[in-house]
């Protein structure tokens, strides 16, 4: 299981970084919430993985490590609020620019 | 008075000028005079007992495994500083309310100079080096914004920057130095330095640190060959000049020579580096006075000689040097900071500094001659002034230390007498040389602040024991860490060799300036160096290599600047794995299964697609859209409910926002990169993912290093937080400080993107772009009456499902986070089924609100705890037994949990409903 975990996190990498290397704001955003998706689950994965053992007190004796979860729930949220700044920082590049470019040149 | 009340006073207080600004500039001069008074006072205070020998410490520690400490010590050293700070600022406070003109704002000069005198105050009490480097890159800071103070002029600015690049950059080797300097020594503390002085120069990094900190020291002090900056901040007002550049800040580079002593002094780097330094640094600032024609400027060189020349004692590494040093800079500061306050006068007066003009103002201000005449015969060395003391003084020393020293010092002196006599002579004796407007003495506002310190100069001159005596004991044996007593006195006996060399200095000097129209053609004839003109070639090469960097790194494109970002994360990743040994993880594997590894494959195949399909934006985003739900998946799999919860909870807010974003934007994404640059593109990817990939598979396969702290957390979730939920103590308890900071960031990016819209909004070009967009076909019926109705029945059930979920945080999954997405998500399907208009109507309660009452619920939950004398978000509960329920319990921590709710709910609803107020837009500018 630990293999399938590895690999999910390398492909959201790939996935991640490949769409934030493009020269369009879309994909770029889309990159950046691949990419949110990767470190959120790595993170959660550096508390080990244990399954049925929901760190809920007086159902398990070895629980889940609660930390990363605790950390990965706000990242998920902030991760939001991110993502809203940048799909209106294009909003803007693109109505007041004309165009939906990230990398400094003029739409052909 | 605490020392740290003393140096934290003068920022305490800075404010206050600027606000009682408002109530005329003498309440401006009052505030700011009364923070610099109480300052003083309280320095004052210690005075007997540091004057005595003893040091007064106060020590608040931050970090002591780091060395980080807020130490201060006051010792006779510092002591002698501070009161040259305090003290002379409290004159200066006084000049400037009378020297500023109506139209300049005191109170933010005086704020400006406050801050200094607190930066300043900050070095010389600090015994911590770190402490000391930051009040060090502050005195920089702030006398950048003096310096520039006449930001219209340009050389004004020109000469703030030149100050802050060389003594910005000084602060920099400085830093590095001390930094040595502590490892070395073992302490940051520098009263410790000082006693290890044999461990330090054994240490083979003693020259490193030496001459880092002595080119922070020099560039402060204007040592040659750095002194160039000095002249050219004379751009400052006069006050600035008077306190700054003759007084405190460049001195500051003497303190820490001073400071520093006993730990360099006596090797042989020291004496040869610092008083060839001096020597050469007296020797040629002294000839360039001579040759200056503007009063301020004659000033400025004069002081770089002068601080040479105490540089030069300090480097000579005796006692009796280090005790002159001590001497002559209380005789420098009082004589100089009057010459520089009486130059601002006679500008004032005769609306002219340049030496080629004026002349013959002894008639018309024979006050400010008196004074002048007093203040600068000490400067040349005159019987009986301090300057002759601190002059005989220094010229004993260099007689001690052979010939050459004594024949440069003496030629030295020989250029101080001629320039201090031309001072005099040119500008307040013979006859005019321009028509100037009737120049008078100023009003005793102007006149008293150097007035004073005329008196002072006088004073001490003729009583150097009763006056000096004891403050110069005091500060040579803090110095020297000996015991010191000095015999200050005018007449040393006629075989003091100091006597001949000083009468030979007077004499030749006297001659010197009676040849003044030869030599001064013969300057003007000889080319030299511009500084200025060096610096700036120098500057400009350094900003063009910066730019040229910067645009090669940062294009102004993206792509490029994240994929130089990725290649270099990729380097220090493989450096890292390159460099270290590696041994297969020991942690048991979990055996495959079924059905987690069916959502695997659909997770991968959802993701990559995503990358393949990426063109067709809407499927893009479908896939993304399912990625996340599968994600939320493995969370649950793997005992992370609330995570599971979160994640779906957040990803259908996100999709919801990207799907009404994609309504502005293209619908498909252009086939634009070339071949080769997808190809590095796919390389940069495919490397990270193994990267990320590899060390999420080596971290999962082996046990954690350390025992995780979380067993604290789980250990204590019950009896310490009252709640089950592990995961929901930790983020409204454990670490509610985390997220209240959290929640507060969510809430400002929902207001930022408010205001981006606004001001898109209220912009023509987008507007009109936004009315042009071809926003595609609508359907039919954008919101069907069926729809509609279910989702109004909806709405309470979802509603209640929040409560649910919110109540019931603490001890199962769910809490503020879901609860306020869930609550988020049925208003919003409101606006989907009913459409904006119609469920905008029916909003009650603004977005902003929402977010505002979210923070202050959680603020004043934490602060509830204070009141109680617990830190701040301490959490308590109780168990409550309510007849015909079963005993449940009470938590601020659920308090704390509704102000996440209704901060989380405030952000996802206002930034979902701006990206709609767009959408309503191009709808309401579409014709019919």
């Amino acid at each position: 299981m630990e293999m399938l975990f590895a690999t999910a996190i390398g492909a959201l990498t790939f996935t991640g970084v490949y769409l934030m290397l493009r020269l369009r704001s879309f994909p770029m955003i889309l990159g950046l919430t691949f990419l949110s998706y990767a470190v959120n689950l790595f993170l959660f994965a550096a508390g080990r993985l244990t399954p049925d053992a929901a760190p809920i007190v007086g159902t398990t004796d070895a629980p889940a490590d609660p930390l990363p979860q605790a950390l990965v729930l706000t990242a998920i949220v902030i991760s939001f609020g991110m993502t809203a700044v940048i799909v209106m920082m294009s909003l803007g590049a693109r109505l007041e620019g004309g165009d939906d470019r990230v990398d400094g040149q003029d739409a052909p | 008075m605490s020392p740290a009340l003393i140096a934290a006073l003068p920022f305490l207080g800075a404010l206050l000028p600027a606000l009682a600004a408002r109530a005329g500039r003498n309440a401006a001069a009052l505030a700011a005079g009364a923070v610099s008074l109480a300052a003083f006072l309280g320095l004052m205070s210690h005075a007997p007992a540091v004057l005595s020998g003893t040091a007064v410490t106060a020590r608040l520690d931050w970090v002591p495994a780091l060395g980080l400490s807020a130490s201060f010590r006051l010792d006779g050293l510092a002591f002698l500083f501070a009161g040259l700070i305090l003290g002379i600022g409290l004159l200066i406070i006084l000049y400037a309310r009378f020297y500023l003109s109506e139209k300049e704002p005191l109170g933010r000069f005086l704020t400006s100079l406050l801050m200094f005198q607190g930066a300043m105050t900050g070095i010389v009490l600090s015994d911590n080096i770190l402490m000391l480097l930051i009040f060090w890159e502050l005195t920089s800071l702030t006398s950048f914004l003096l310096i520039g103070w006449s930001q219209d002029r340009p050389e004004s600015r020109q000469g703030a920057r030149m100050a802050l690049a060389v003594t910005g950059g000084g602060g920099l080797a400085l830093i590095a130095g001390m930094l040595i300097l502590g490892q070395i020594a073992g302490s940051n503390d520098i009263s410790v330095i000082v006693t290890r002085a044999a461990e330090i120069q054994a240490s083979p990094l003693c020259l490193p640190a030496l001459i880092l900190i002595l080119i922070g020291a020099f560039t402060k002090s204007a040592q040659f060959p750095f002194h160039f900056w000095l002249p050219h901040a004379m751009a400052a007002p006069t006050p600035v000049s008077a306190y700054l550049h003759s007084a405190t800040m460049v001195k500051a580079g003497l303190y820490l020579m001073a400071r520093l002593w006993p730990a360099f002094s006596g090797t042989p780097e020291w004496t040869v580096i610092v008083t060839a330094t001096g020597l050469a640094t007296i020797l040629i600032a002294a000839k360039i006075a001579f040759f200056q024609t503007d009063l301020k400027a004659l000033l400025a060189y004069s002081t770089v000689s002068h601080l040479g020349l105490i540089t030069f004692l300090l480097g000579l590494g005796t006692p009796a040097a280090a005790t002159a040093a001590m001497l002559h800079i209380l005789a420098h500061a009082s004589f100089k900071a009057a010459l520089f306050m009486l130059a601002g006068i006679v500008d004032h007066a005769a609306h002219t500094r340049d030496l080629r003009r004026l002349g013959g103002l002894a008639r018309a201000m024979p006050l400010t001659f008196a004074l002048a005449a007093i203040a600068s015969l000490s400067m040349a060395g005159i019987p009986p002034l301090n300057g002759f003391l601190s002059k005989e003084a220094m010229l004993t020393e260099a007689a001690l230390s052979g010939p050459l020293v004594a024949a440069v010092a003496t030629l030295a002196a020989l250029f101080s007498v001629a320039y201090s006599l031309r001072f005099l002579a040119h500008a307040f004796l013979g006859q005019p040389r321009a028509q100037l407007d009737h120049p008078r003495d100023p009003g005793p506002g102007l006149w008293a602040a150097p007035a004073v310190l005329v008196a002072i100069v006088l004073a001490s001159g003729l009583a150097p024991m009763a006056t000096f005596g004891p403050l110069v004991d005091a500060a040579a044996s803090a110095t020297t860490g000996t015991a010191i007593h000095a015999h200050l006195t005018l007449w040393h006996g006629l075989q003091a060799p100091a006597l001949y060399l000083s009468l030979a200095a007077f004499g030749a000097g006297l001659m010197t300036l009676g040849a003044w129209p030869r030599l001064a053609a013969l300057w003007a004839a000889t080319p030299r160096p511009d500084a200025k003109a060096l610096f700036d070639i120098a500057l400009a090469g350094l900003t063009a290599t910066a730019r040229r960097l910067t645009r090669a790194l940062q294009g102004g494109g993206l792509p490029r600047a994240l994929a130089i970002a990725t290649a270099t994360l990729l380097a220090a990743g493989t450096w890292a794995f390159l460099s270290a040994p590696h041994a297969p993880g020991t942690r048991a594997l979990l055996p495959l299964q079924a059905a987690p590894a069916a959502v695997w494959a659909v997770l991968m195949a959802a993701t990559l697609a995503t990358a393949a399909l990426h063109r067709d934006r809407l499927l893009a985003l479908l896939l993304t859209g399912i990625t996340g739900l599968l994600l939320a998946a493995a969370f649950a799999w793997t005992s992370a409910p609330d995570l599971a919860l979160t994640q779906v909870a957040v990803e259908v807010v996100a999709i919801l926002l990207m799907l009404l974003a994609l309504n502005f934007l293209p619908r498909r994404t252009p086939a634009e990169s070339a071949p080769p640059r997808r190809l590095r593109d796919l390389a940069l990817a495919a490397a990270a993912a193994l990267g990320t990939g590899s060390l999420a598979y080596a971290l999962m396969t082996r046990d954690a290093a350390f025992a995780p702290i979380s067993s604290f957390h789980w250990a204590q979730s019950k009896p310490g937080a009252g709640g089950t939920n592990a995961v929901n103590t930790i983020i409204v308890d454990f670490r509610g400080f985390d997220t209240y900071g959290e929640i507060i960031v969510l809430g400002i990016a929902a207001l930022i993107l408010f205001a981006l819209a606004e001001s898109l909004l209220s912009s023509r070009t987008a507007t009109a772009r936004l009315a042009a967009l071809d926003t595609g076909p609508n359907s039919g019926d954008p919101h069907p009456t069926m729809t509609a109705v279910a989702l109004r029945f909806l709405l309470p059930v979802a509603l209640t499902v929040a409560l649910y979920l919110f109540l019931r945080g603490h001890n199962l999954p769910g809490g503020g986070f879901v609860a306020g997405l869930v609550t988020a998500i049925a208003l919003l399907l409101q606006y989907l089924a009913s459409g904006y208009v119609r469920s905008d109507a029916r909003r009650r309660f603004d977005s902003h609100a929402f977010i505002a009452a979210g923070v202050l619920i959680a603020t004043a939950t934490g602060a509830a705890a204070l009141g109680f004398g617990l830190p701040f978000l301490t959490s308590g509960y109780t168990y409550v037994h309510l007849p015909g329920l079963e005993q449940f319990e009470l938590a601020t921590a659920a308090l704390f949990d509704l102000g996440v709710f209704f901060c989380v709910l405030g952000a996802v609803l206002l930034s979902i409903a701006t990206i709609s107020r767009l959408a309503q837009q191009t709808r309401e500018r579409e014709p019919g």
